[in-house]
């Protein structure tokens, strides 16, 4: 079997190997609290693994014990079969990405440089490091020529913490470890990274270890959920799994604390809705349209008048179908989309959209402007309350 | 007064100030690494500035004889402090995400100092060097009592002759040096730290 550490960095990023984690028994004390406490855990490769819990249960001690930030009194961590024990400290954190809520960016160094710390020490060829920042940056649609010889305090908290996952990409590791990557970001970027995030991984295919403790984006994103408390493992289950059969009291709790009303069934749109949502003017071409597309991976958008009121929504099939190139996108619109109105009820909008098997409701404001839309995903978010709801 | 002394200052003025910067680094980065010796190395920089200039030169003779020699390294222990001081707390008060940052992608201690925390800090440690380059004007001018030249030789033969004028030009003379590196120096500084 090939090892992740071995020297040749190809080798390394075979992906047919098995980049799996394996903790056993680990406990870790400060003075005589227990902050881990006989924890064993598998994450297996390529999985999205989230953990969550209250503040203080121990969540980013646990991360931390895996790239050796802090040593464990008891048991072990294995990562593909190595005991994190005989790797050096220095070698291994090469091979895990390390993003932090603080972001942690070097402000002496332009965007460039701080990407390409971990290649410059892994010994990478200039041209290899080179091209290596082009083609990340590239990920997250952040040109090159625009953004590399920046420094970090001339990009926004969203665009500093989208370098920051780069950074930690960089070196191509198997493994990412994210202790509340997103938290200091406003609600709307954070989600806006979520979703690049889920799909960034989709793509590359590595094994993250994130920690948040928002149950949204536990559910957002995770293949599975790590529930904590009291450095023990409570729960380990899929997002649905947990929010129907929470498996202990305090997680219920945890769950309740979360939502946005007292009862599941006083949830309006206003409160289940994605406000990430493209919206083009309908006088917008057929070619600029779907150039936004697929800069933001959406294969719809939602079409306003001039005035911002709304119209209808197009979609990247309807325009590569139908569409001329140079001709206005309110040729093509499909004008027969279901609308509910912000202040509608949740329950009833997901009946909507459950009946009508379309594929998103658009979410109008009072003065039929787009506030938002409800998808499937919007479902499970507002699940977290009905939960929450039925206990009461 | 003769100009010759003004340069022959300067130089030594300048000569410690090179050795005090490098010193500080070494000493500051030191405590900054190495927790056992910390309050050592600061105890020692801050005792050093207790010891009046007449007795440290005296002490410091006794090896290296009435040379600037002596001046000099009699310069340099004087304006270690600021220089020390300000490099520790520098590295003591980078942003802990920054460090964690740097220590969790792999950096060994001596690539996060040098290429990380050292950078950072720079500006609080000019700040260090500026403090030391001007008390180190002054601290030249007791050098003349062991033979070190500068003006404190024109001072002190002025004063022996009683002739006012070379006094009152050296005393201005000196003045305007500290003024000059001060403000130009602390020029720079905020250069530095608008950054
Ligand atoms: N260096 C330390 N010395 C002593 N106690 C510590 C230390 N670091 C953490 N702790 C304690 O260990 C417990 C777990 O800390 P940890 O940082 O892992 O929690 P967390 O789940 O990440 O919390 P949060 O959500 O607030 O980040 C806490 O009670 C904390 O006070
Ligand atoms: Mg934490």
């Amino acid at each position: 079997m090939v090892s992740v550490f071995l020297e040749n960095e190809n080798d390394a990023i075979d992906r047919e190997e098995l980049y799996m984690i394996v903790y056993e028994n680990v406990s870790k004390k400060y003075n005589d609290v227990t902050v881990v406490d006989n924890l064993s855990l598998t994450i297996n490769d390529g999985e999205f693994v989230v953990l969550i819990g209250p503040s203080g249960c121990g969540k980013t001690t646990t991360l931390k014990l895996i790239n050796k930030l802090i040593k464990m009194d008891e048991g072990t961590i294995s990562i593909d079969d190595k005991n994190i024990m005989n790797i050096d400290a220095v070698e291994l954190r090469r091979k895990i990405g390390y993003v932090i809520q603080q972001i942690g960016l070097f402000p002496n160094m332009t965007i460039e440089e701080n990407i390409s710390v971990v290649p410059k020490l892994l010994k990478w060829s200039k041209e290899k490091c080179h091209q290596r920042v082009c083609e990340l940056l590239e990920l997250v649609n952040m040109p090159y020529e625009e953004n590399a010889k920046k420094y970090p305090n001339e990009l926004s908290g969203g665009q500093q913490q989208r370098i920051g996952v780069l950074r930690a990409l960089a070196g191509e590791p198997p493994i990412i470890l994210m202790d509340e990557p997103f938290g200091a970001l406003d609600p709307i970027t954070r989600e806006n990274l979520q979703d690049e995030l889920k799909v960034l991984q989709k793509k590359l295919h590595k094994t993250i270890i994130f920690v948040t403790h928002d149950m949204d984006e536990a559910v957002n994103m995770a293949d599975k959920i790590v529930f904590m408390s009291k450095g023990k493992v409570l729960q380990v289950a899929s997002p649905e799994e947990m929010l129907n059969k929470p498996a202990d009291p305090i997680i219920s709790n945890f769950l309740g604390k979360l939502s946005f009303s007292p009862n599941g069934n006083d949830l309006t749109c206003a409160d289940v809705m994605k406000k990430k949502v493209l919206i083009v003017p309908e006088t917008k071409k057929t070619l600029e349209c779907v150039a936004l597309m697929k800069k933001r991976e959406l294969n719809s958008a939602v079409v306003v008048d001039v005035n911002d009121k709304f119209k209808g929504a197009v979609t990247i099939e309807n325009i590569r179908e139908h569409g001329k190139p140079g001709e206005m996108i309110s040729k093509i619109l499909d004008t027969q989309i279901e609308t509910v109105m912000i202040t509608t009820n949740a329950k009833e909008a997901f009946d909507k959209l459950i009946e009508t098997k379309a594929d998103y409701l658009v979410v109008l404001d009072r003065d039929k402007t787009v506030a938002g839309i409800i998808t499937g995903s919007s479902m499970t978010k507002a699940l977290a309350s009905v939960v929450w709801g039925e206990e009461n | 007064m003769e100009m010759r002394f003004v340069w022959q200052h300067l130089y030594l003025v300048g000569v410690a100030c090179v050795f005090t910067t490098i010193i500080g680094l070494v000493l500051g980065a030191t405590a900054y690494i190495f927790k056992f010796v910390r309050p050592t190395i600061l105890w020692v920089v801050d005792i050093m500035q207790t010891i009046p200039v007449l007795a440290l030169l005296g002490i410091i003779m006794i090896a290296f004889g009435a040379t600037s020699t002596t001046v000099i390294i009699g310069i340099v222990l004087y304006s270690l402090l600021p220089v020390v001081r300000n490099t520790y707390t520098g590295l003591e008060n980078i942003d802990p995400g920054i460090k964690e940052a740097a220590k969790g992608m792999g950096m060994t201690k001596l690539q996060r100092l040098f290429r990380v925390e050292l950078p950072l800090s720079f500006p609080i440690v000019f700040t260090g060097i500026r403090i030391a380059v001007v008390t180190s004007i002054g601290t030249a001018v007791f050098g003349a009592v062991v033979g070190g030249g500068g003006l404190g030789s024109t001072i002190s033969r002025a004063i022996l002759i009683q002739d006012m004028t070379t006094l009152m030009q050296a005393t201005l003379t000196l003045m305007a040096m500290a003024i000059i590196f001060d403000f130009g120096m602390g020029y720079v500084e905020k250069r530095l730290n608008a950054r």
